[in-house]
């Protein structure tokens, strides 16, 4: 409630800022044993019967939301008898985010591993002193290991790499088979699929379902369309690679927008805001029959459409061939005091093993090459989504994406400023042209 | 509304600092006490066999002066590291090019004000404050004053709609926010049918600006209509009969004795609320924020964006700008001031208007 609140704790950080002038010299001892650290564990790999006199170390693990990591630890820690991993999750990413924000600010506080989300990764690219170069740890190795663009993502633009890859979010478009059924469309996944090659074929196949006279709407919103459709067919999204604001200029992404807002002036969308109680309640009154989900919502699907629609619901392949939607990162932050333990551990996670423990607990799909053709993922299939082959269905579109430049507002400018606009036109309260202006203007204010 | 959260503390520690005093200060026999330990309370007490005498004395003259300084020392610490420090580090804070990814770039002197006073959407989260402040707390009030002399009366069952005009001060704000973003949700939600029922028509509760403050005001006189009705209630209490009884032996009805009685003795407990609705109300922040879904941008067009929320999303989100956060608290801080001040002498002048 209370504005006190923020500023006390804004202060606190404040304070936290001023301390880390005084710990300065510490960080700067740490980055200096980097590479000395780093030849002993070299060695401790070569004799692994070593590891068992080394010293007790204890790593703090921190991550938002779940990672599915018990096993991986578990498998981690037999590996390493003299580290112990303290996993602490941190809630959910939005309270996660600030609290790293003030503990990197600070100095201290934050764990010798942490999570970051795709979108404070791209924060952090830009402003990379917090985080430790893990190539001074041994990191070249992984080179090759991770998907290209997914690999690149986490390396700043003087070259550190700063995040290892964990899980990506490779896009298909979920379906109600029932509906498409009753609609007269196919309702097979591989002819859905076959329906629509490009997004136009889309936009073709949802005039056949609304003009079958069905009673729900084509899609859940026309801001759905905008990431895949600019990812599949842009290296750049609204920041170009020296950091300028480009949203305006884009033709991309301005083609995405209208053929967005041009959905839902042919009556296609449903106008619901995603995530909100609405979107939830469209889902079990049966409001729209597709969704562009990426690996990681099937689970929200299923927790908001419920055992109701148990079998409605199944996959097919995304407009456009590919796409990808979030996934995360492991980083070490400068102020751990075992870097090499802490790059082992991050390393092991991003490991295609490590992500095929998170995929089976959580859905996380790997960003691994390895890991993504691993029949332990790709012969996974989902019973909620009539046993699609999900993993199969999605691997593919994140193979044949190309890297794009997002900057280090991306996410913010999306979800903040162009997304609440789009919805506003999608609404009607205001036209394409005046949202589209006006969210132009805030953009150029984020900075 | 809202008590602001930090003023409890410090006033508990207040009281206890003075309840101290009091013992202290009440009970000089006891020092006199020759079996109590302690070299200082010795002072006091004649001791002439003592050579250091004339030091004692002084000691003893140093501590009457001293030790009730002391005894309030408590409260000024905490409000020094809780209260006065916080504001002058965030007025040190506004002074820099300040994020939290890139560190301190330096001393920028007063850009924070003037790109906030050139800031579009600072104004439109001010507006939108300013707006669900006056919807919320106007009726808020004159509803709780109604409410609390209804319940001054002598009814059946008095006793439960006392307690029960508190219960919404009890619940979890989180859970009020959700089950009032379900009664005005878009399309399913129970606002929009009774509207519908009375032909009233339909209202975008979260993207236009009117009904969404009318939303959020709603939510915000449900859970502080009942707690200031109590204070009204209390302060009526002491409101001595006879006064009521020689009005109407002067054969004024329930309405005038209302006016000229009971709110004129009420007034400094109407002042006392005025002032918290106005902290409460200017700061604003979770309320708007579940109403949103969470989105701290407050609307797809900013519609019910507070100023705190647009501060919690400058700081701690894009680019963690602490500098730019910490001058608009402190605007927000001055705004506050001089609202509550405005407030203060609206009400105090209209209600001694009528008492004359």
């Amino acid at each position: 409630m209370s504005v006190g609140t923020i500023r006390t704790r804004m202060i606190v950080l404040g304070t936290a800022a001023l301390l880390v002038a005084a710990c300065g010299g510490d960080d700067d001892t740490n980055t200096g044993d980097g590479p000395g650290t780093n030849d002993t564990v070299a060695e401790d790999d070569d004799t692994p019967q070593e590891n068992e006199q080394a010293e007790a170390v204890t790593l703090v693990l921190q991550t938002f939301g779940d990672f599915g990591y018990d096993a991986a630890i578990e498998e981690f820690e037999e590996l390493n008898p003299h580290i112990t991993v303290d996993h602490q999750r941190m809630g959910e990413l939005r309270d996660f985010a600030p609290q790293l924000a003030q503990w990197i600010a600070a100095g201290s506080g934050a764990g010798d591993v942490v999570g970051l989300e795709e979108g404070i990764l791209l924060q952090y690219i830009e402003n990379p002193d917090g985080f430790l170069d893990l190539f001074e740890y041994g990191a070249e190795e992984l080179e090759g290991v991770y998907l290209d663009w997914k690999w690149e993502r986490g390396i700043t633009e003087d070259g550190r790499l700063i995040g290892l890859g964990t899980d990506v979010g490779g896009l298909a478009m979920c379906y109600r088979a029932d509906l498409f059924e009753e609609a007269g469309l196919p309702s097979d996944r591989e002819e859905v699929s076959a329906l629509w090659p490009t997004w136009d074929d889309y936009l073709e196949a949802g005039r056949q379902f609304r003009d079958s006279g069905a009673d729900a709407a084509w899609l859940d919103s026309a801001t759905g369309v905008v990431q895949p459709y600019v990812m599949q067919n842009s290296d750049v999204f609204f920041y170009d690679t020296d950091g300028q604001f480009i949203g305006d200029t884009n033709p991309v992404f301005r083609e995405a927008w209208d053929f967005g807002l041009n959905l839902a002036e042919e009556d296609l969308t449903a106008g619901l805001i995603t995530w909100s109680d609405e979107w939830t309640a469209g889902f079990q009154a049966s409001d729209f029959a597709t969704r562009p989900c990426p690996s990681w919502m099937t689970g929200a699907i299923e927790d908001r459409a419920g055992d109701a629609h148990a079998g409605a619901w199944d996959v097919a392949s995304i407009p456009g061939g590919a796409g990808n939607w979030g996934g995360s990162y492991l980083g070490v932050p400068a102020q751990t005091e075992h870097p090499q333990e802490a790059y082992e551990l991050a390393k092991f996670l991003t490991s295609p093993d490590g992500q095929l423990h998170a995929f089976e607990a959580m859905g996380g799909m790997p960003s691994s090459l390895e890991g993504l053709s691993d029949p332990r993922f790709t012969e996974t299939t989902n019973p909620y989504f009539r046993d699609a082959p999900v993993g199969e269905i999605m691997a593919a579109t994140v193979t044949e994406l190309e890297p794009i430049h997002l900057g280090a507002l991306h996410q913010q400018t999306w979800e903040n400023v162009f997304e609440p606009a789009m919805q506003r036109a999608e609404a009607g309260t205001e036209s394409s042209d005046d949202a589209f202006q006006s969210a132009v203007g805030e953009a150029e204010t984020l900075q | 509304m809202a008590p602001a959260d930090s003023g409890t503390a410090p006033a508990a520690t207040v009281a206890e600092g003075l309840t101290q005093l009091t013992t202290h200060v009440g009970s000089p026999p006891e020092r006199e006490t020759p079996s109590r330990p302690g070299g200082t309370s010795g002072a006091s007490r004649p001791a002439p066999r003592f050579p250091r005498r004339t030091r004692l004395v002084r000691l003893g003259r140093f501590e009457i002066k001293a030790a009730p300084y002391v005894f309030i020392a408590p409260f000024f610490i905490l409000f020094g590291i809780f209260g006065a420090f916080p504001i002058g580090y965030t007025v040190y804070a506004s002074l820099f090019d300040w994020t939290l990814l890139a560190g301190n770039q330096g001393f920028i002197g007063l850009d924070n004000y003037t790109r906030l006073f050139g800031d579009a959407l600072f104004w439109n989260s001010l507006r939108n404050t300013f707006g669900i402040f006056v919807m919320a707390t106007v009726p808020q009030l004159v509803l709780a004053l109604i409410i609390a002399n209804l319940l001054n009366r002598q009814l059946r069952a008095r006793t439960m709609f006392r307690m029960g005009i508190l219960a919404p001060y009890t619940t979890s704000l989180v859970a009020v926010g959700i089950v009032f973003g379900f009664i005005f949700a878009e399309r399913y939600g129970l606002a929009r049918y009774l509207l519908d029922v009375i032909g009233v028509g339909e209202f975008n509760w979260r993207n236009e600006r009117l009904p969404s403050w009318a939303a959020i005001s709603a939510m915000v006189d449900w859970r502080w209509t009942g707690y200031n009705a109590l204070i009204y209630l209390a302060a009526m209490q002491a409101i001595p009969r006879t006064l009521y009884e020689a009005a109407a032996i002067d054969g004024a009805r329930p309405w005038r004795q209302f006016w000229t009685i009971t709110v004129p003795l009420i007034k400094p407990s109407i002042l006392f609320t005025v002032i918290l609705s106005t902290i409460g109300g200017m700061q604003l922040f979770t309320e708007p924020l579940v109403f949103n879904y969470g989105r701290i941008q407050g609307g797809s067009g900013r519609e019910s964006q507070t100023v705190a929320m647009y501060i919690y999303e400058r700081t701690f989100s894009g680019t963690f700008n602490v500098g730019y956060g910490a001058a608009i608290s402190l605007i927000l801080f001055l705004v506050i001031i001089l609202v509550a001040l405005v407030n203060f002498t609206l009400v105090r002048r209209s209600i001694r208007t009528t008492e004359e």
